[in-house]
């Protein structure tokens, strides 16, 4: 789905066709049969009606939202466009949490019927990009190669993927093909992109009529096309998508009257526009004309709605690791089995057995397992026939897998009953080499599926590629662009907590998260509602939040996105969706642009294009947007020269399209007021709020509600930990590693750790002691003689001076001076300078730069009272 | 013992030397590990325990080790992770990651560094593929999915810590810190740092994720310890392998023998004034083993004393006596310059002019320079950082008007004075008077 019109940077012509019929004469609105829309400077004209399936310019090019046209209306000057329009979701416009409701990872293709209300469904009928070819919900997905077809399965209402209502997709205009009467699959066992779970779990689902089990590529389109499709250009393009469209259309002309009868036979439709051809594509179209005949004999196979067909692909390269039954070691063309199989469901079970087993690319090896069980049609493609088997394998470079094809081919043809249509004959169309020059513009994707095809030493241009390859490249990563982040996993779990005093000790760690956060409830419900209103309304706004470090700002707006999610899964308020950067957390402070983007859509992109791309995100309308909360966190480090990330941040909420509530979050109350410019500081707002270090009942409750009835400490002991903390800090996290040490020294001041009691005062008091205690006195204690001695020297030097800073040659003189009166050898200057800088690396002593020598200057980092009272506590 | 008394292996002396020499000189500079690290037992026990429970329970923790320089920080530190890793369950499953301060100046080369040591996907080989920001993203996307009982624990080892702490905006401590602070994959930042102002240098959010465990290392060494010390590493190994070398060498440092030798008291209780690490003491001990041969098969005190003498010599003084009689002469009129104007620095011409003076007045011995070769004198002087120019910006000033001052101690001069050999009478007796 790449780079439509809107890359080009073309100029869109739209111009409505047919005769305009009065719509709504209140409001003199006009109905149009169709839109003509055509690109400047390119005389190609695609037409639009009512029924196709549509793209709609959105915020990413990459993806443009997909809608299905109901109806084209405008005024009677004809200058306004307008369109009604059924919308589709893609995966990637499914809030972030609730993708997992899915329960299999998405199909890249996939789409999804959106039967939410918050849309608007009306849109500007130029912002339409092209139509999209698009596939009902009952065919399996294809290879992720075929980027011009949709696949609609579930249906998204803003809660939960449903099962999609082939009614919805029925009640559209009758220009459009008939649709899926019955969907085939639940939503939680259609297939995933895994290959292990996938292929058999499709397989082995009960159909309604297993003994119609089909299969059908997604094709498309007529021979024409191939040529065309190789080409990039947009000329080619339109012309293409022009062709295709008139053939598509009498496809589904025809189709239409052979549904007449068979009103069950779910169908595909295809209104593919211009776009690119991908390899899968080609073949597509390569294989569409036998589709379509042996649809129509599908069709009368199944005369019941019972009898439901299934068209799709099982065009699945199938990963091989095992030997065939013919003991063909490697095939480089995976038939692609568009074969209309009717199974005995035995047969079905027995080849999901061997699919599952042996993840095989090698379709022929499944072939030839189902031989005696393959029902009524084994229907080959032209390319199955042995009249061109070199225009078939022009990859392979072997001649024994060519002549294994051969013979496969064969095979399935005496197999064939019902041979159909042999198409065309035209196979040589298909020319992989020059779709190998073509490569090099394919998408990113593309690129990867070749290179583990390239690996594996097999080609297999022809089929529909599929997800297993793209998985293989996952597991595999020869580049690291792909490598996923992980920490190795252990191999002995780690030991649970044993006794009292170290389940004590894991609840109090920082880290755990409490069951609530208590203390906080004032704060917790004014940004509830803050962020509730805002997020009902659909409108955007901006917090700010101050306080010291360890006032559990950050776990507080956690709290708050945890209840409101749960809000929204109730069905309370709509969804939203939350993403949180920390300015901490990154290198640059443009790097925030790049952090927002990636969690909205998972883009990776550079600092610029993400600041482009989230602009337009947030001022363009868009339907079918929902809120974003956005928790900044350390909001201080965004700070630029320029301002421009903050203002950006607190600008975008304020967009009328936007629906973003930005809540930020940093330590000092007036940080708008000291660093932002006055028009950031405007658009942050008034909305603020200051979190008070912790009283020491409030830590108290802290502590008390953390261990949670778990009787580790004496009360006075946790009033104790909780009243320093309090009067030092009103740092949470202070206070719960003060209490966590505690529990280790109670620990260890028994002998058994089993007979440990409770944490008492003294323990508490030795916790405080080693984490409150300065350690300079020790220090000077525990220095050496002539560290010592050096230490009296410099204050003796800074009394006769008065001033409290002296050169080391000043002090060095009083150091000898003093050495004489204690009796001591005087050392050489090279000695006291070591002494000096011994004193200087502890910090005891401040120095300037050592090439000064004898002249540097020296200061105490203590105060001379302390450095007295620890001499004077050694020499008695 | 009683196994080895059996075997009564002998060597040739000069192997049973060189078997010495490679024992104690891995001992002494290659900072081999001790059995038990001494006088530091509740800090190794505190140590051993807090990282034992990070890899066994999964707990993040963070700590500091403060000491200063020689003190063992990382001996103790690498006692513990010995000890550690010779747990079965613990040795599979540790992640340690050691970052020098020194080596990794700043966050975007500590990230690869880490990376490169975790091993993460984005390494190939050697080579650490990605930018800075995506470094950063990838090493923080995989601490925040491993979580506390599935993932390896990851001890990170900072040495020279305080170092990290003028990293811009303390990115990499408030990253690591933070993931401790957090139900993440369990990390254990270890800090070495002798700076006893550590926590001062930290951001206050920095601070507070930081647990505030500090283990100090502070000897409390008595002299008596310290001497038992010294004999314990110069002692030879039980597995020595010839068995009458090993109770000759023991038996050449005991006590008697140290005691008897009032002097070597005196040198050792000099050392232990100085200064208690061990570093120093090695430094001593390997001076002294260096005089040990195959003719002279034992460390006699008269070793260590002169050892001690090498070791306390005064450097600059040692400079000094490779100074000519011009430079010394030098020297001296800066230090008469030096006592009139109570050490305001002085220029060339003053110099020269004090110097011209005592050469009008009193030199017999010493002919008369010309200016010339005085200028090259004094900017030999300077080169030898005797003295130092006082203005930053040489370039203005004309040579002879530069500013300068003495680095030298009025003992540093007369001491050198008096080992100078054949110092003609007249300039000691110049440098020794009151006024020039």
């Amino acid at each position: 789905m790449v780079r439509y019109f809107t890359r080009l940077r073309m100029r869109r012509i739209y111009k409505w066709g047919g005769r305009p019929y009065i719509f709504d004469r209140k409001l003199k609105s006009y109905g149009f049969e169709y839109l003509n829309m055509s690109v400047e400077g390119q005389e190609a004209v695609t037409t639009v009606t009512p029924g196709q399936y549509i793209l709609i310019e959105g915020n990413d090019d990459e993806y443009p939202f997909v809608a299905k046209l109901l109806k084209f209306f405008g005024d009677e000057s004809h200058k306004q466009k307008k369109a009604l329009v059924q919308w589709f979701l893609r995966l990637s416009e499914v809030p972030q949490n609730k993708k997992l409701l899915l329960g299999r990872s998405p199909h890249p293709q996939e789409i999804f019927y959106y039967l939410g209300r918050a849309c608007d469904n009306e849109i500007n009928a130029e912002s339409i990009l092209g139509t999209v070819q698009h596939v009902p919900e009952d065919t399996p997905f294809p290879e992720p190669g075929t980027k011009d077809t949709l696949y609609v399965k579930l249906s998204w209402d803003t809660k939960a993927f449903n099962v999609l209502d082939p009614v919805l997709m029925q009640d559209t205009p009758a220009s459009t093909p008939p649709k899926p009467a019955l969907p085939l699959f639940p939503p939680c066992a259609s297939p995933t992109a895994t290959p292990v779970s996938r292929g058999p779990v499709r397989r082995a689902l009960p159909t309604p009529d297993p003994t119609v089990m089909r299969r059908a590529g997604s094709v498309s389109d007529t021979r024409a096309t191939m040529s065309a499709g190789k080409r990039s250009t947009l000329e080619a393009e339109s012309i293409h998508s022009a062709s295709k469209l008139s053939a598509s259309k009498i496809l589904s002309a025809k189709r239409r009257g052979s549904a007449a009868d068979t009103p069950g036979v779910r169908k595909k439709l295809q209104l593919s526009p211009g776009k690119k051809m991908t390899r899968a594509d080609v073949l597509c179209e390569l294989l569409d004309e036998e589709m379509e005949s042996e649809k129509v004999i599908s069709l009368k196979l199944s005369s019941s709605v019972s009898h439901s067909l299934q068209h799709g692909c099982s065009l699945s390269p199938m990963r091989s690791g095992c030997k065939t039954p013919n003991g063909q070691r490697r095939f480089p063309w995976k038939l692609s089995s568009i074969s209309l199989d009717r199974l005995s469901p035995t047969a079905l079970g027995e080849q999901d057995l061997s699919r599952a087993t042996t993840p095989s690319r090698r379709k022929e090896s499944a072939m030839a397992i189902r031989k005696p069980a393959l029902g009524v049609l084994a229907e080959e493609d032209s390319e199955d026939s042995p009249m061109q088997p070199i225009a078939l394998t022009p990859r392979s470079k072997r001649k024994s897998a060519q002549l294994v094809s051969l013979r496969i081919r064969k095979q399935l043809n005496l197999l064939d009953n019902t041979q159909k249509l042999i198409s065309d004959g035209d196979d040589d169309c298909f020319v992989p080499s020059k779709k190998d020059l073509q490569s090099s513009s394919d998408s990113e994707e593309e690129t990867m599926v070749r290179k583990t095809r390239g690996r594996n030493g097999k080609a297999s241009a022809r089929t529909p590629c599929k997800t297993p390859s793209k998985k293989v490249c996952m597991v595999t990563p020869s580049t690291p662009r792909h490598a996923t982040p992980s920490i190795p996993s252990r191999t002995v779990p780690a030991r649970q907590p044993g006794n009292i005093l170290e389940e004590a000790r894991a609840r109090l760690h920082v880290s755990s998260v409490p069951e609530s956060l208590p203390c906080r409830e004032q704060e917790f419900q004014d940004i509830y509602n803050f962020v509730e209103s805002k997020v009902m309304d659909g409108t955007g706004g901006c917090m700010y939040i101050s306080g010291v470090p360890g006032t559990g700002k950050t776990a507080t707006i956690h709290e708050v996105i945890r209840c409101l999610q749960h809000a929204s899964d109730m069905d309370e308020i709509p969804t939203f969706r939350f993403i949180e950067i920390n300015g901490m957390k990154m290198t640059d402070p443009h790097q925030a642009y790049v952090q927002i983007l990636q969690k909205l859509t998972d883009q990776k992109v550079t600092a610029d294009h993400a600041a482009a791309l989230l602009e337009k995100r947030f001022s363009n309308p868009a339907p079918k947007k929902e809120t974003t909360v956005l928790l900044v966190d350390e909001l201080d480090l965004l700070w630029t020269r320029k301002q421009n990330v903050m203002y950006n941040l607190f600008d975008w909420p304020t967009r009328r399209h936007a629906r973003l509530v930005v809540l930020t979050i940093a330590n000092t109350m007036d940080l708008p007021e000291r660093i932002m410019i006055n028009r950031v500081a405007s658009r942050l707002g008034l909305t603020r709020m200051s979190f008070q270090p912790y009283s020491f009942k409030q830590l108290q409750q802290i502590i008390t509600s953390r261990l949670n009835k778990v009787k580790a400490f004496e009360e006075d002991a946790l009033q104790l930990v909780s009243r320093k903390v309090a009067a030092l800090s009103g740092d949470a996290r202070r206070c719960l590693d003060i209490c966590r040490r505690a529990t280790e020294i109670c620990e260890h001041s028994t002998s058994h750790p089993s007979s440990a009691g409770l944490v008492r005062m003294n323990h508490v008091m030795e916790a405080l002691d080693e984490m409150f205690s300065s350690s300079y006195i020790t220090a000077i204690r525990c220095a050496s003689l002539q560290e010592q001695l050096f230490l009296r020297a410099v204050i003796a030097e800074f009394r006769r001076l008065g001033l409290e800073e002296a050169t080391f040659q000043q002090v060095f003189v009083q150091h000898r001076a003093l050495s004489r009166v204690e009796g001591l050898q005087p050392i050489s200057v090279s000695e006291g300078l070591a002494v000096c800088q011994r004193l200087g690396a502890c910090r005891l002593l401040l120095l300037e730069a050592s090439r000064l020598d004898m002249l540097q200057r020296v200061r105490l980092n203590v105060s001379q009272d302390d450095v007295l009272y620890a001499l004077k506590a050694v020499r008695d | 013992m009683s196994k080895r008394k059996v075997k009564e292996t002998h060597m040739p002396v000069g192997e049973c030397i060189s078997q010495v020499q490679m024992i104690l000189r891995e001992r002494f500079c290659h900072q081999r590990l001790p059995e038990k690290p001494v006088g530091m037992e509740s800090q190794h026990k505190h140590l051993l325990e807090l990282l034992r429970r990070t890899a066994v329970h999964g707990e993040s923790n963070s700590v500091l080790i403060v000491g200063p320089r020689g003190s063992g920080k990382t001996m103790l530190l690498n006692c513990v992770l010995r000890e550690l890793l010779e747990v079965k369950d613990v040795n599979k499953n540790v992640l340690p990651v050691h970052l020098n301060g020194l080596l990794q100046t700043d966050d975007r080369i500590a990230l690869k560094e880490i990376t490169r040591q975790l091993n993460l996907e984005n390494v190939v080989g050697d080579k650490v593929f990605g930018s800075f920001a995506e470094n950063l993203a990838f090493l923080l996307e995989a601490l925040k999915k491993g979580d506390r009982s599935s993932s390896r624990p990851v001890l990170f080892i900072l040495d020279e810590f305080d170092l990290f702490a003028h990293h811009k905006n303390q990115t990499l401590l408030y990253n690591l810190l933070d993931v401790s602070q957090s139900a993440q994959a369990p990390v254990a930042v270890i800090g070495l740092t002798c700076r006893l102002d550590v926590l001062e240098l930290l951001e206050k959010r920095v601070k507070s994720r930081f647990s505030h465990r500090q283990i100090h290392l502070l000897s409390s060494l008595s002299f008596i310890q310290y001497l038992d010390n010294v004999r314990s590493q110069l002692s030879l190994p039980q597995d020595f392998p010839d068995t009458n070398f090993y109770d000759e060498w023991n038996d050449g440092i005991k006590v008697r023998h140290f005691s008897s030798y009032p002097q070597l008291v005196d040198v050792l209780q000099r050392h232990y004034n100085s200064s208690k690490d061990f570093r120093s003491l090695h430094l001593l001990l390997m001076l002294a083993l260096s005089r040990v041969s195959a003719s002279k098969p034992a460390i006699k005190p008269t070793d260590l004393l002169e050892a001690s003498r090498v070791c306390m010599v005064d450097s600059k003084a040692n400079i000094l006596h490779g100074l000519s009689i011009l430079e010394l002469c030098l020297i001296i009129a800066m230090k008469h310059l030096n006592d009139i104007y109570e050490g305001e620095p002085f220029n060339f011409q003053m110099v020269h002019n004090e110097f011209k003076k005592f050469l009008q007045r009193k030199s017999h011995s010493i002919h008369n320079f010309d200016k010339p070769v005085v200028i090259k004198a004094f900017e030999h002087l300077q080169q030898l950082e005797l003295i130092k120019s006082m203005d930053s910006s040489t370039a203005k000033i004309q040579k002879e008007y530069q500013l300068m001052k003495l680095l030298l101690d009025h003992s540093q001069i007369m001491e050198a004075l008096q080992k100078y050999p054949q110092c003609p009478t007249d300039v000691k007796q110049w440098a020794m008077s009151a006024f020039g």
